[in-house]
Formats: C-alpha cells, sequence, structure tokens
C-alpha cells in the first residue's frame, strides 16, 4: 500500500481506538474529579463490562444483534452495581483516603481480574456483531492519467467500526447533557467542586460518590461492550485501557470534559497510528517516559488549575 | 534498646538453626522468603520509614536482577563483581527516579513510580534479544559461585540468603537508631514541620529513595544469583505490589515486619495454590481486609498492644 492509503487506514482504526478510550478516560476523570481519589480497577471493569457482554450475548442466543443490544443494556448497569457495592463496602470505609484507596482498589483489581479468571477462564472469546459489512474505501489521486479514483488493496474498514465512533459519539452528548442540564448532574457538580458546602446543603454526598463511582465503571464497561465484537474478552484485557486511559486523565488535567475528549482523541490517534508505522514496544516506552515527565514537570495537568 | 538487640539477634539466631533443621523443601522456600523479604524490607525504608508510596520499586529490583544477570551472561563477569554491577544498577536508576519523581507528592508520586516501572518493563522486553523477554534466561551452574562455594548447593544458598537478609536487617535497624532515621519518621510525620525545623527534607527523602531502591536492587541480583532465573516477570506491575503487600501486612515501619509479611504471604499463597490457579486472588483479599481492619498490619498490631518499644 501506497503511504497515503495506509496513513487513512491507521487514521481509521485510531479513530475506533480514541472513541472507546474517551469512553472509558471519562469514567476515570470523572471519579478522580468529584471523589479526588484514583480507581486502579478501573480497566477491570472495562474488563467485566466485556466479558459480561460474552456473557449475555450467548445466554440470548438467535440472532447477534439480539444479544449485542441485551449486552449493551444489561453489562454496564451490572459493572456499575457492582461498582457502587464496592464503594460503599470499601471506599466508604476508608474514608476515601487517597493512598488507602489506591491499595484497596489494586486489591480489587486483583480480586475481580482473578474472579473472571476463575469463572470465565483464559480464553480469549467474540462477542459477534450486530452488523458488519466490509466497505471498501475509494482512493483519489492525480496520477499519469489525470484524476483517478481507485480501491488501494486492503484499505476498508466496516460498517460496523463506524458504528462504534458514532455510537461513542452518541453516549458522550448524552453524559453532557446529563452533567449539565439535569438535578443529578448539578449535584455531582456541586460535590465536586466543594464537598463540605454540598453537605451543608442538604445533599446526600457519599450516594453521590457511590453513584459516581458506578457512573464512572459504567462508561467503562460500556466502552467494553462497544469494542468487544472487534477484539474479543479476555480476562487480562483491563491492563491497557487503564494505562491509556491514566495517560489521558494526567495529560487533560481535572475538571473539563472536555480537556479529557481531546486528550482521549489525541492519545487514541496517534496510538493507533504510531503502532501501525513504528514497534508498538518503544511507541509504549516513549509515551509511558513521556507522561512520567509531564507529571513531574506540570503536576498541575494532573491536578487542574495551577494552584495560586 | 537491649530488648531490640535480643529480638534481632533471637530472629537472626532461629533462621540460623532453623537452616540445619528444617527439610529441603522448607529450607528452599525460606531461601527465597529471605531473599524477598530482603526486598521488601528495602520498600519498607521508603514506604513504611519515610511515608512515601513507591508503585514501581520492581524496577530496582530488575535492575539488580539484569545488572548482576546480563554481566555474567553476555560479559562474563564473575559472580561477585556481577554482584557489584547490579547494585550498582539499581542504586544509580534509583539516584534518577529519585531527582524526578521526588518534584511531585502523594499520588502523583505514586502515578510517575508506576510509569517508570512500567517504561523499565517495556525496556526489558524491547531489548528482547538479550534479555530474552518474557522468556528470560538461565544463570550457567557453574559461574554461579563466589570464593569457591557452590551457590547451587541448597544448604550454602540458604546460607548466602542469610548473610544478604541479615546485612539488609542491620544496616535498617542501626539507621533507625540514628539521626537520619528519626529524621525520615519525622517527615513521614509531618514533612512542613520537620522542614520548618530546619531540616533538608528533599535531601533525606532522596537518600532513603537511594537505600532503599538499592536494597530492592541488592534483593533482585542475589535472587538471580542463588536461583539461578533472569526474566521480565519480576519487573512486571505484580512485582510492584507484592513488597507493598507485605509490608502491608507484617507492618510497616517495623524493622521485622516485612519478613513476618513475606513468610506469611509465601505461605498463604503456597498453600493456596494447591488447589486453584487463581492464586492472586488471596493477594487482592489480602489487600483489600488489610486496608479495612489492620492499616498497622502484624508487628504493628503486636506494637500497639503489647510492645511499644517495638522498633
Amino acid at each position: 500500500m501506497e503511504f497515503g492509503p495506509h496513513l487513512l487506514l491507521a487514521t481509521l482504526e485510531g479513530a475506533v481506538g480514541a472513541a472507546v478510550l474517551a469512553l472509558t478516560a471519562l469514567g476515570l476523570s470523572l471519579v478522580f474529579g468529584v471523589m479526588r481519589v484514583v480507581n486502579v480497577a478501573h480497566g477491570e471493569f472495562y474488563m467485566l463490562g466485556a466479558v459480561l457482554a460474552w456473557v449475555v450475548a450467548t445466554a440470548v442466543g438467535g440472532h447477534p444483534a439480539l444479544g449485542f443490544v441485551a449486552a449493551l443494556l444489561i453489562a454496564p448497569v451490572v459493572a456499575a452495581i457492582i461498582a457502587a457495592i464496592a464503594d460503599l463496602t470499601v471506599l466508604k470505609r476508608v474514608d476515601y483516603d487517597p493512598e488507602a484507596t489506591i491499595v484497596a482498589t489494586i486489591g480489587l483489581l486483583y480480586i475481580m481480574q482473578q474472579a473472571a479468571l476463575m469463572w470465565y477462564g483464559p480464553e480469549a472469546r467474540a462477542v459477534e456483531p450486530p452488523f458488519n459489512h466490509r466497505l471498501a474505501i475509494p482512493w483519489f489521486e492525480w496520477g499519469e492519467n489525470g484524476f483517478e479514483m481507485y480501491y488501494p488493496w486492503g484499505l476498508s474498514t466496516t460498517s460496523y467500526k463506524l458504528f462504534v465512533i458514532a455510537a461513542a459519539l452518541l453516549i458522550l452528548a448524552g453524559f453532557l447533557a446529563l452533567m449539565t442540564k439535569t438535578k443529578i448532574g448539578l449535584v455531582m457538580r456541586a460535590t465536586q467542586l466543594d464537598r463540605d458546602t454540598a453537605t451543608t446543603f442538604g445533599i446526600p454526598v457519599e450516594r453521590v460518590y457511590a453513584l459516581v463511582f458506578g457512573l464512572g465503571a459504567g462508561l467503562a464497561a460500556l466502552a467494553a461492550v462497544l469494542i468487544v465484537p472487534i477484539t474479543q474478552a479476555h480476562y487480562l484485557m483491563g491492563h491497557d485501557p487503564l494505562l491509556l486511559s491514566f495517560i489521558v486523565v494526567i495529560i487533560s488535567g481535572l475538571g473539563s470534559v472536555r480537556g479529557t475528549l481531546v486528550a482521549a482523541l489525541l492519545i487514541g490517534m496517534s496510538d493507533g497510528i504510531i503502532s501501525v508505522f513504528f514497534s508498538p514496544t518503544l511507541a509504549k516506552i516513549l509515551a509511558t517516559l513521556l507522561v512520567a515527565l509531564v507529571l513531574v514537570f506540570r503536576p498541575q495537568g494532573l491536578y487542574g488549575k495551577k494552584p495560586a | 534498646m537491649t530488648r531490640s538487640i535480643a529480638l534481632h539477634l533471637g530472629l537472626i539466631a532461629a533462621l540460623v538453626a532453623a537452616g540445619l533443621m528444617l527439610p529441603a523443601y522448607h529450607q528452599g522456600n525460606l531461601a527465597r522468603i529471605l531473599v524477598l523479604a530482603t526486598y521488601a524490607m528495602g520498600y519498607n525504608v521508603l514506604f513504611g520509614y519515610t511515608g512515601l508510596l513507591s508503585l514501581g520499586h520492581a524496577m530496582f529490583f530488575g535492575a539488580g536482577m539484569y545488572g548482576l544477570g546480563l554481566a555474567m551472561q553476555h560479559g562474563g563477569v564473575p559472580a561477585l563483581p556481577a554482584f557489584g554491577i547490579g547494585l550498582a544498577a539499581a542504586a544509580a536508576l534509583s539516584a534518577i527516579v529519585a531527582m524526578l519523581a521526588l518534584r511531585t507528592i502523594g499520588v502523583a508520586f505514586m502515578i510517575v513510580t508506576l510509569m517508570f516501572a512500567q517504561s523499565a518493563y517495556l525496556t526489558v522486553l524491547y531489548f528482547g534479544e538479550w534479555t530474552r523477554g518474557d522468556e528470560g534466561f538461565v544463570l550457567q551452574q557453574a559461574t554461579r559461585q563466589i570464593a569457591g562455594l557452590d551457590l547451587t548447593n541448597p544448604l550454602i544458598r540458604y546460607y548466602a540468603a542469610l548473610t544478604v537478609f541479615t546485612a539488609a536487617l542491620v544496616i535498617t535497624a542501626r539507621m533507625m537508631q540514628v539521626r537520619f532515621g528519626h529524621t525520615l519518621i519525622a517527615i513521614r510525620e509531618n514533612e512542613e514541620r520537620t522542614r520548618m525545623l530546619g531540616y533538608n527534607t528533599q535531601a533525606h527523602k532522596f537518600a532513603a529513595l537511594v537505600i532503599s531502591g538499592t536494597l530492592a536492587g541488592a534483593a533482585g541480583a542475589s535472587y538471580a544469583l542463588l536461583f539461578g532465573y533472569v526474566g521480565a516477570t519480576f519487573t512486571s506491575v505484580q512485582y510492584s505490589i507484592f513488597p507493598l503487600l507485605w509490608v502491608l501486612l507484617g507492618g510497616a515501619g517495623t524493622t521485622i515486619g516485612p519478613f513476618i509479611g513475606t513468610l506469611f504471604m509465601f505461605y498463604l499463597i503456597d498453600t493456596t495454590s494447591g488447589f486453584t490457579n487463581a492464586y492472586l486472588m488471596i493477594v487482592g483479599l489480602v489487600l483489600v481486609l488489610l486496608t479495612l481492619f489492620a492499616r498497622a498490619g502484624i508487628m504493628g498490631e503486636v506494637r500497639k498492644r503489647f510492645a511499644p518499644w517495638l522498633p
């Protein structure tokens, strides 16, 4: 393939990754923003979403679209409920102390990962996409015979991949509306701004925390349900989304949904493009080091605005 | 003071005797535990005494392990100088990491160390031509000896592990008797106030991280030398979490807590892996239960209830 079509293909693949990453990172950023804690088990809720999607889709049977829709409705809700329970039984009891929360969520990470290994097994399993048409993409070029259009070999995408991008955009719009237009969004933003004042105004902060933790996990699970027809569900799949979400949250700083989205787009796209052209391991090394250095030299990247 | 010396001497005497009396299987286990406890003690210097929670100590363990392993495998360096190379590699890496990571505090410090360790792990995989990546490589039996002592012999291996362990124990226990250690504890309790009293807290934290990283590297180099295997698993996130777990379980900020924690956890996993392959589940459960119910760990609770003099 020529460089041009190759780049277009990499961009398309990157866009799918970016769409899913945006949802996952938004969940992490929401939890960090409102509750001021880092959820290390975030990637495992992603894994849980994918595994549940397989379980639900297999149980439903029939046309793949049926199972997929059922998974889309059930898996994120179940993941959110499990997260809310974890919040009420563990995080609330350590009083949301940042360091204790990290240690506790590392514990949750292992518990969920190993529970998946015990009941789901070590195999990677695919969920059938509800629809999957191969779409060849034309390429335009000014060649020897003047302007021409042709279909380069290998340059194609599927209708399902385009659906993932559209669905992610839709969910993001819904999330924004939830945060800005509804009462519950207002309550969440109030808790984020000032926990104590919110308590004074009668906001049940602990219930808001459980809701936020559940919502964050639900977003990760939703992202996983969308991607699982493309990648397959595996009990160790939570690692990379966690790391990438960390990167997004660190780069974007906090509190702004827009910042998270821009960073997710940037990281997701470049991850897709770089790993097509370069060694993925080297790309990961450089990206990880770079982000660590961002955190070292611009810690306000993690904490939002620069302290006065 | 005398009680503390008696405790440490008693522990070492018991371990010396255990080497002769234990059956082969448990002797081998205990040798492994002693090396891993050295790793935990190194971690404890930073986490337990200075109050800095690192999520990336596997890179220091790995620096020691690969420093020794690569020198022996590809450089043909004899065991003892290779051990020195391992120590130097760990010390250099921890100095570099300290210079960068100590500019951050709290959660940011945890994430930065995690990310550095992740880059280190990926670097090991990237240079798979020499490190052989996940598969790792085995150190030749013939090269694994120091001054004519064959370190592959179980009994000699046990006492070699005990020597490394004792050295680390003496270093940390002594450190906590002198002013330097007291300053570290002061930093853990209240860094602002310690700085206001005129201590250079940044320099103390730097020293603590380098000592901690070098001890972890000593453990890594010993592990490679004594058990003859060098692999990328030892630099993965999991091996950064383990010392945290051991120290939390045994009691952070106690000299013998890391050993107790490692001993308990090793046998807990050893027993459970008999009937399930999901033994990491136990790791997760213990972590959650510790944060919920026993933040001080075993020796921490003992100190709180029975023995306030415990170092």
